[in-house]
């Protein structure tokens, strides 16, 4: 843990940032609490927090097992703590449907198994909470760390708690929030309603635990940390690590000529919201209004040239990383149908690029990019729905970004917004730990207003 | 109960009240009660319904003229019942409530601390009762910020600017507690059972609090400005930066908690049991809406100077409506909306999400026509055909 | 709602009557449904006001409480419910169907037989709408922890000796029509809706005169002006025309006619003139019956519509799954257990949360099976393709010891999957389960070629039948078709620290 230079002198990023981890590993090596709950916004070092426990935890020569929620955060956590530790022996448990990606099993003290027998003695094993429901006829774990805990339903923690003694649970409270197909009226209200987060019922059952929050968003810049906390988290507000001039996102001249395909105009307009974001770190494209099935051809050919030029370009991005290529592999695009990301993908192919994810909220959610460009979940829509105002979705698609994020969309969301019923049902006992996606919807917009750049 | 037959006497109309006041005719205004609000919240883009309650129109007689009458009626049981509860809560200078609210609101240590009931002249017009309103509030400020005594509000009556026009709102009861904290409390005759509630009751009584909490925190600002040094509650503290929709005012508006109580019959029996209810979402969003409504004379732009309601119903189809299916549960003109908004064919009497489906195809003509080779809909329809076909 | 019930909705606009949104019923319809119209009292939390019911249709049965804030006169109804419903209930008890299965005995390893006992069939409530559901449940939730004359300790106001029984019956019934695809506790309206699209909105659809109004006009008038007519259509006295469908009754139905009458029979009450007070009475039941019996007509015509429908492929599998219930319920209740508690533990949340979802999941899939509109629906959404066979070429993988059959079978289709080389695909009306990979595609053409990976049998040619052929129609879907076995969970009495332990 720093030491302050001074009482008096405001905490640095990195000592506030220090300090929290300390407490935070206090509590889940000799808390007097079984669980210990840390609150991540986005960027703000979650998986380095979870590498770094899970040295620590292992150091104290207990076995430890991590619970993460998706394969392929499974295997990106088992990456992250062999690169850490490449003397560490780290069990992959898996499915006999569901067999693990290379990237894990490259390294050489990963082992993978479908039978958590085969892994039971390795200091670490990580599963998804899908896999580790079915784990049976076994001593429990010592210790567990729990990943994106807050995406982890309550039903699936009561199927694996049996497996542990005491837990670590990480994860981002603005993620989108755990869903059921069905109506779970039934049990809203109840402390272990089964459909809502895992946190949420660990912490109405153990009044004693105190969530311990990550105060610093090392990925957002300081043009964005403030208005995704105010946003987003303006019960648990935090701050950007890095100050307004150290981030920069250099673009070439926009001199090469547009691909065939894409229309003159729309290429100057891409041009020019990539100089605005370039500088402000915020762009937004604005077609005219208009009322459109998902898929707007528009709309998807806008992103695709805002991608298209910004590859044409060439773009350095510099930050206190070093400086790096905005190649491919450092964008990204988010949507929120998958039929609107099969578009863009169309559009991009049709445009010669490849390489540059395009993607869903909710497979974009844990990811980081330099630049990203998104196609508002509004844009052209006659009618918002409670999927589209969705807090969490809009969270995720604006906190990605480390440099600027380009927001597509037709013109005229705020009115649609305002035209919206307020009818949303509340259930009593349930409070509320995210704010409203409607008011978020238009306080970012209202945000982005300012760096707007219309197209035609 | 609901409406308010005298005309404000504290200050001369301003232009906008007194074209207000002519459209209504010789009706009398309504207040923005629960159900005013409801029609709000399901449809906050209806030009038609932000005129008419602007100017305090009663709706459900209008529309009984316009020869669409709604179907809004209440039991005479469910009324008589609502009643009983309500005078339950009340009797004896509120006794029962203020037992409830004792148990609810107040920490051990002040529980023996005398309540005031002050009276607010409730028989009395909308512009005396506003002013009992304000004197009491500050009155009872002062007592909580002495120690004296916790007051309980009955029936007061507030004051709101909505798109421009004044309007009058009636929560069922406030508190202010020794700790100077000011509390909504709302009454409703729908059942707690088994500590859950209908949520779709719960909501509508969580928006129409927080309306309630905005014009308390209108008036705490007014009685701020009149005496600047007005007692600071203990307590409040914002959450959030300035700017951010949730933070809390400064000042005596702070006073008002974002927590809001509401009480209801327990179960299947007839005694009160308060929950309490979560405000924030609720503030930040009618906070937000107050302030981006359109202004009330924008909207008065369509009407012919000289519209009277009262005589020529009729005139109100020169507000724009925005009629969908939801109207029918909320808003006592619906059926007359359906029936403009079925002749025109808008595909939104088939509800709601059906404009997400259909995009730029606005009528049920247009969208029918868009079934043909090489449309928008071409595909939906021959699957449609082939498999009706086997 | 998808796009194409939106497009049945316009095509029921210019129609002017409803359009079919399946071709096959979806649901268990009874031989012997017992049909039920409930009245609640306005203003009184689960409060009975009337009811018409029966399995009958010539005969329904009256109850009604003429003063329905008379705890007593509630209870009588209650009772006489039970009288009428129970028997009904028990009636399938009976009839059993005995069913062995192996099990491993978890201490010894022992394989034994058990028997276990199935009852033949369930019964069947129908109800006009989602309000009665919610009613019977209510009904449920009042009464099943009554204590009667016949408890040790009968509190003072015991109700009737079977009236607790009734309660915990109605609380098993209203939970299971909270499973998807079950049929023992049937709400009318969604049950219309789903296999019939109208020229109106969901929301209008809950009104099951306006519903039958589109579905079945009345000769020579169209959906629109019947359905209108259903709803707000008043005689002189300014009584609704077709009174509505419960349990709300109409509030001008409780001024004009039901409180004076109220009024008048209390008065005779209380000048304790029992001739009076009963002819009072029956001025009430007659009142009532006239409110009821439309809507006793309207069930049963909904019924009838349902009835011509032929019942989908799987609709008598998901019925065995309303067997299974009632049958556990009656084994619970001859087994003296206690009624259900107040709220669910965590372990029961959790394990009906599952099933509801396995259900819904199942339910889903089985309809789209079943029904080539429902397929469709995943047609048009990218997730299944439909089309006919235009070529098979038998392929072998010979990694292995013996030769497995992969052969490649080119489809043509006018849909446009989400399927990129090397996704995975299910065949859907195949002989078996049957997997498949996208091989390669031209799109251009509609092409798509695949390779059989599973269900041809043990030999290296695939059994007959087992591979389509040239000129067959096929279909494959992008998802699964089969629910997934949901997890284990503990037992209540082993619930973790982080559920609040064991419930109390
Ligand atoms: S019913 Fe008519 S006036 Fe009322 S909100 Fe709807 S569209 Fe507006």
């Amino acid at each position: 843990m720093s030491t302050h230079p001074s009482p008096a002198a405001a905490p640095t990023p990195g000592e506030q940032a220090d300090a929290a981890v300390a407490a935070i590993l206090a509590s889940a090596l000799h808390g007097g609490e079984r669980g210990t709950v840390v609150d991540s916004p986005p960027g703000a070092g979650k998986s380095t927090l979870v590498v770094r426990a899970a040295r620590e935890l292992v150091a104290t020569g207990e076995r430890l097992m991590i619970v993460a929620q998706t394969n392929s955060q499974v295997d990106d956590l088992v990456d992250r703590l062999a690169q850490a530790d490449a003397g560490l022996a780290v069990g992959r448990l898996h499915g006999s449907d569901a067999l693990p990606s290379e990237i894990a099993t490259r390294h050489a003290g990963v082992v993978a198994s479908t039978k958590a027998a085969d892994l039971r003695e390795l200091p670490v094993v990580v599963a998804t909470a899908a896999k580790w429901q079915w784990v049976r006829d076994t001593d429990p774990w010592h210790h567990a760390i729990v990943d994106e805990a807050y995406q982890m339903r309550s039903d699936a923690l009561l199927a694996v708690a049996r497996l542990f003694e005491r837990a670590l649970f990480v994860g981002d409270p603005g993620q989108l929030d755990p869903f059921s197909i069905v109506g779970t009226d039934d049990w809203a209200g109840l402390h272990h309603d089964p459909s809502q987060s895992a946190v949420v019922t660990l912490l109405a059952h153990n009044p004693g635990i105190v969530p311990h929050r990550l105060p610093v968003s090392w990925r957002l810049p300081a043009s964005a940390a403030p208005l995704i906390s105010d946003a987003f988290y303006p019960f648990t507000p935090f701050r950007a690590g890095t100050e307004s001039g150290d981030r920069l996102l250099g673009l070439g001249p926009a001199t090469p000529p547009p691909p065939a395909g894409l229309a003159p105009g729309l290429a100057r307009a891409a041009d020019e919201v990539l100089d605005v974001a370039a500088e402000s770190g915020w762009g937004l494209l604005e077609l005219p209004a208009r009322l459109t099935v998902r898929t707007d051809p528009e709309a998807v050919a806008a992103v695709a040239a805002v991608v298209a030029r910004l590859l044409a370009r060439g773009g350095e991005a510099r930050s206190e990383r070093g400086t790096a290529p905005v190649d491919a592999e450092r964008i990204a695009v988010g949507t929120a149908h998958r039929d609107q990301a099969a578009a863009v993908r169309a559009a991009l192919a049709a445009l010669g690029v490849t390489g540059v994810t395009v993607d869903t909220a909710n497979r974009l959610q844990g990811r980081e990019y330099d630049v990203t460009v998104v196609l508002h979940p509004l844009s052209g829509r006659p009618d918002a729905t409670a999927f589209h105002l969705e807090t969490g979705r809009l969270c995720v698609l604006a906190s990605r970004h480390r440099h600027a994020c380009v927001v597509v969309t037709r013109a005229g969301i705020p009115e649609l917004l305002d035209a919206h019923p307020a009818t949303e049902p509340v259930q009593l006992g349930v409070v509320s730990k995210f704010p409203d996606g409607w008011e978020a919807n238009h306080a970012v917009l209202e945000h982005l207003r300012r760096h707007r750049v219309p197209v035609g | 109960m609901n409406h308010s037959t005298h005309p404000r006497v504290d200050q001369p109309l301003t232009p906008l009240e007194a074209r207000l006041a002519a459209l209504r005719g010789d009706a009398a205004a309504r207040s923005m009660d629960a159900r005013a609000l409801a029609a709000l919240a399901a449809n906050p883009g209806c030009d038609r319904r932000a005129v008419l309650d602007a100017a305090g129109v009663d709706k459900a007689s209008l529309a009984a003229r316009l020869g669409s009458p709604a179907a809004f009626g209440q039991s005479p049981f469910a009324i008589t019942r609502g009643l009983v509860f309500e005078r339950r809560l009340r009797a004896d200078r509120c006794a029962e409530l203020v037992a409830l609210l004792r148990s609810e609101l107040l920490p051990e240590a002040s529980a023996q601390t005398p309540v005031e009931v002050p009276d607010l002249l409730p028989s009395e017009g909308p512009a005396v009762r506003a002013a009992r309103t304000r004197v009491a509030l500050s009155e009872a400020a002062a007592a909580a910020s002495a120690g004296r005594a916790w007051t309980l509000l009955d029936r007061p009556l507030l004051r709101l600017d909505v798109a421009g026009s004044s309007v009058s709102l009636e929560p069922d009861a406030i508190v202010v507690g020794p700790d100077g904290r000011w509390t909504v409390v709302e009454i409703k005759s729908f059942p707690i059972l088994d500590g859950s509630a209908d949520p779709t009751k719960v909501g509508a009584a969580a928006r129409q609090a927080a309306v309630y909490v905005l014009a308390l925190r209108a008036t705490a600002s007014a009685l701020d400005a009149a005496a600047p040094s007005a007692v600071r509650p203990a307590g409040a503290s914002g959450a959030g930066k300035p700017g951010s929709p949730y933070v809390e005012p400064e000042g005596l508006a702070g006073a008002v908690r974002t927590t809001g109580l509401l009480v209801c019959p327990r179960d299947f029996s007839n005694v009160a049991v308060a929950a309490p209810l979560d405000l924030r979402k609720q503030l930040a969003v009618t906070r937000r809406q107050l302030v981006r409504m359109t202004r009330i004379e924008t909207l008065l732009a369509a009407l012919p100077e000289t519209a009277r309601l009262d005589e020529a119903p009729e005139a109100v189809d020169a507000l724009a409506h925005a009629y969908t299916p939801d109207c029918l549960a909320a808003c006592e003109l619906s059926f007359h909306c359906r029936t403009q908004a079925r002749a025109a064919g808008a595909v939104e009497t088939l509800g709601r999400g059906v404009r997400g489906e259909l995009g730029s195809l606005t009528t049920v003509e247009a969208a029918l026509a868009a079934t043909g080779e090489g449309e928008a809909l071409a595909r939906a329809a021959r699957l449609r055909e082939e498999a009706l076909a086997r | 709602m998808s796009l194409l019930t939106t497009l049945a909705r316009l095509e029921a606009v210019r129609a002017g009557v409803a359009q079919p949104l399946a071709t096959v019923r979806h649901r268990h319809v009874s031989e012997r449904p017992f049909a039920l119209v409930p009245l609640a009292a306005a203003g009184e939390t689960g409060a009975p006001l009337a009811m018409l019911l029966g399995s009958d249709r010539e005969h329904p049965r009256l109850l009604t409480v003429p003063q329905p804030l008379d705890r007593d006169l509630r209870f009588a109804f209650l009772a006489r419910l039970g009288d009428e419903l129970l028997p009904y209930l028990e009636s399938f008890g009976g009839d059993v169907e005995l069913l062995e299965r192996n099990v491993k005995d978890p201490e010894s390893g022992e394989k034994t037989v058990e028997v276990r006992e199935l009852c033949a069939d369930a019964p069947q409530l129908i109800v006009p709408n989602p309000g009665g559901v919610e009613l019977l449940g209510l009904f449920g939730r009042s009464t099943r922890f009554r204590r009667t004359a016949e408890d040790p300790d009968p509190g003072p106001y015991p109700a009737p000796a079977r009236v607790p029984l009734l309660g915990r019956w109605l609380t098993h019934l209203s939970e299971r029509a909270n499973v998807p695809g079950s049929s023992m506790l049937l709400p009318l309206t969604s049950t219309l809706a789903r296999h019939w699209a109208t020229g109106q909105s969901s929301l209008e659809d809950a009104h099951l005169g306006a519903l039958l109004a589109w579905i079945a006009p009345p000769e020579g008038s169209r959906g629109e002006q019947a359905a209108s007519r259903a709803e707000n259509g008043r005689d002189e006295r300014g009584q609704l025309l077709v009174p509505p469908a419960g349990p709300a009754t109409d509030p001008d139905f409780d001024s004009l006619l039901l409180a004076p009458a109220v009024t008048r029979y209390d008065a005779a009450r209380s000048a304790q003139d029992e001739p009076l007070t009963r002819a009072r009475a029956e001025e009430i039941e007659a009142l009532l019956r006239s409110v009821l019996l439309p809507v006793w007509h309207q069930v049963w015509q909904g019924i009838d519509l349902l009835r011509e429908l032929p019942p989908a492929a799987h609709v008598v599998e998901r019925w065995e799954g309303d067997r299974w219930s009632y049958t556990g319920h009656r084994d619970r209740v001859a087994a003296g257990e206690p009624p259900q508690p107040l709220h669910d533990d965590a372990v029961t949340a959790a394990r009906k949360l599952a099933q509801r979802e396995r259900e819904q999941v199942r339910v889903d899939l089985e309809e789209a099976l079943d029904d080539p509109l429902a397929m469709a629906e995943h047609r048009l959404a990218g997730q299944a393709f439909a089309g006919e066979v235009v070529e098979v070429q038998p392929d072998y993988d010979t990694s292995g010891r013996s030769p497995k059959p992969r052969p490649l079978v080119t489809v043509r289709t006018e849909d446009r999957p989400h399927l990129d080389p090397g996704g995975e695909v299910h065949r859907a009306g195949g002989p078996s389960t049957q997997r498949a990979e996208l091989a390669w595609l031209d799109a251009e053409a509609g092409l798509l070629t695949l390779r059989l990976l599973s269900g041809m049998g043990r030999k290296k040619e695939p059994e007959p039948g087992s591979v389509p052929e040239q000129g067959e129609q096929v279909c494959f879907t992008l998802f699964e078709l089969s629910a997934r076995q949901s997890a284990p969970l503990p037992d209540p009495e082993d619930t973790p620290w982080t559920h609040g332990g064991p419930p109390q």
